[in-house]
């Protein structure tokens, strides 16, 4: 599983990279995290409100910092 | 009835008097007034935004006439969530889409006007005749700026090449429940109440001493006047006074009532909302200067026609 974090540097950005980890962390699954901060990319996947969140490539969620819990269910979920 | 019990409390408990009772009065009551109808009002904002979002706005607009396009555009600007450090991805992403520029503009004016701030705080402090008309205003301003805009040769001035979307413009489907709605919005609240509320301690205080102390005369003199000129000084005062909506509008209401003109006050306080120089130098990444400047210089005359206007007829 691959998951992305679409953000140009934002603070939110940030934020939302330390959740994933955290949920990740807990979830125990094995994730490849990788953050996003190339405009054009962010723009290929239809992203205009940062953070963004790809799971596997599917935009799961834009403009907002999610909890930890509503990461784990989305890696769980996916 | 809080005003009352705010003057039970300075005047009769605290045994202050005078001048210096009038204006801790004051500053007491506007100061839990407006905290209070800042988060009630931030609240009931945040919350009707989790069903809009910017992807949602731009996958309606696409295809829409310029004109229709436009009014739309000015309209969603005062719904949708809008970030200044978001602004890029924004303009791209609208582009992307074959969006025209104009309708582009509108938006971009009418978002950073119509922010949550800006109208809790004129409810607050000027009542809700005040914000109709602002926001009315200020509707006004986005459409036609943005149509404006739309007139002139702009393309050319998009210094970045918008890459094209792969496939069909995707809305995220994930769907909040309403407990995750009622939730992000209260997040959303603190968020802003933390990032402001001492700004509306300072802008009170300040406004409460002027209040209490600085007759009524001085400042019909240098900011009330009919004379021509003080539309444009209050909108070029307001210009580096963005973000500090908060802390600027309580004066703004003491100046009103001590005889500074309405239109003036409007046209000030647009200025504060919609001039905004970490928007401009952000966008500055990816248009050329000229259009920044245009975009800026039709905002200003927009605000500066409403102000005078209003000074006119009131």
């Amino acid at each position: 599983m691959k998951i992305e974090i679409l953000g140009t540097g934002c603070s939110k950005c940030n934020e939302l990279e330390m959740k994933v980890k955290q949920a990740v962390a807990q979830s125990g699954i094995f994730v490849q995290i990788e953050k996003v901060s190339d405009l054009q990319k962010i723009m290929g996947y239809g992203v205009m409100s940062t953070p963004g969140l790809v799971i596997d490539g599917k935009v799961v969620s834009t403009g907002k910092v999610l909890s930890v819990n509503e990461i784990v269910e989305l890696i769980k979920a996916h | 009835m809080w005003q009352e019990f705010s003057g039970t409390i300075i005047l009769q408990w605290l045994g202050f008097s005078g001048k210096l009772g009038e204006a801790l009065h004051f500053f007491l009551y506007d100061t839990i007034k407006i905290w209070f109808l800042l988060l009630s009002i931030i609240f009931a904002v945040s919350f009707l935004r989790t069903w809009f979002n910017t992807e949602k706005v731009r996958a309606y607009l696409a295809g829409k006439r310029e004109f229709t396009g436009n009014i739309l555009a000015a309209l969603f600007g005062i719904i949708t969530p809008f970030c200044t450090c978001s602004a890029i991805p924004l303009f791209l992403g609208f582009l992307q889409a074959r969006i025209p520029i104009g309708v582009t503009f509108s938006f971009l004016i009418s978002a950073p006007l119509n922010n949550e701030i800006a109208i809790a705080m004129l409810f607050g402090l000027f009542g809700w005749k005040i914000t109709a008309i602002y926001i009315g205003f200020g509707l006004f301003v986005a459409i036609l700026g943005g149509w404006v805009i739309g007139r002139f040769n702009v393309e050319k001035y998009v210094l970045i090449s918008v890459p094209p979307l792969s496939g069909d413009i995707e809305i995220p489907t994930y769907r909040p429940k309403f407990s995750e709605r009622l939730n992000d919005a209260w997040g959303n609240t603190r968020d802003i109440f933390h990032k402001i509320y001492l700004w509306v301690m300072v802008g009170v205080g300040v406004g409460a001493w002027f209040h209490g102390y600085v007759p009524a005369e001085f400042i019909a003199q240098y900011a009330g006047g009919s004379a021509w000129y003080t539309v444009p000084v209050a909108v070029l005062m307001g210009i580096p006074m963005y973000s500090s909506a908060a802390g600027v509008m309580p004066l703004v209401e003491v100046l009103t009532q001590k005889g500074m003109l309405l239109g003036s006050a409007l046209s000030f306080m647009m200025a504060v909302t919609a001039l905004s120089l970490p928007e401009a130098i952000i966008l500055k990444q990816i248009l050329h200067i000229r259009l920044i400047a245009l975009f800026f210089a039709i905002i200003t005359a927009g605000i500066m026609g409403i102000g005078f206007i209003f000074n006119t007829i009131l």
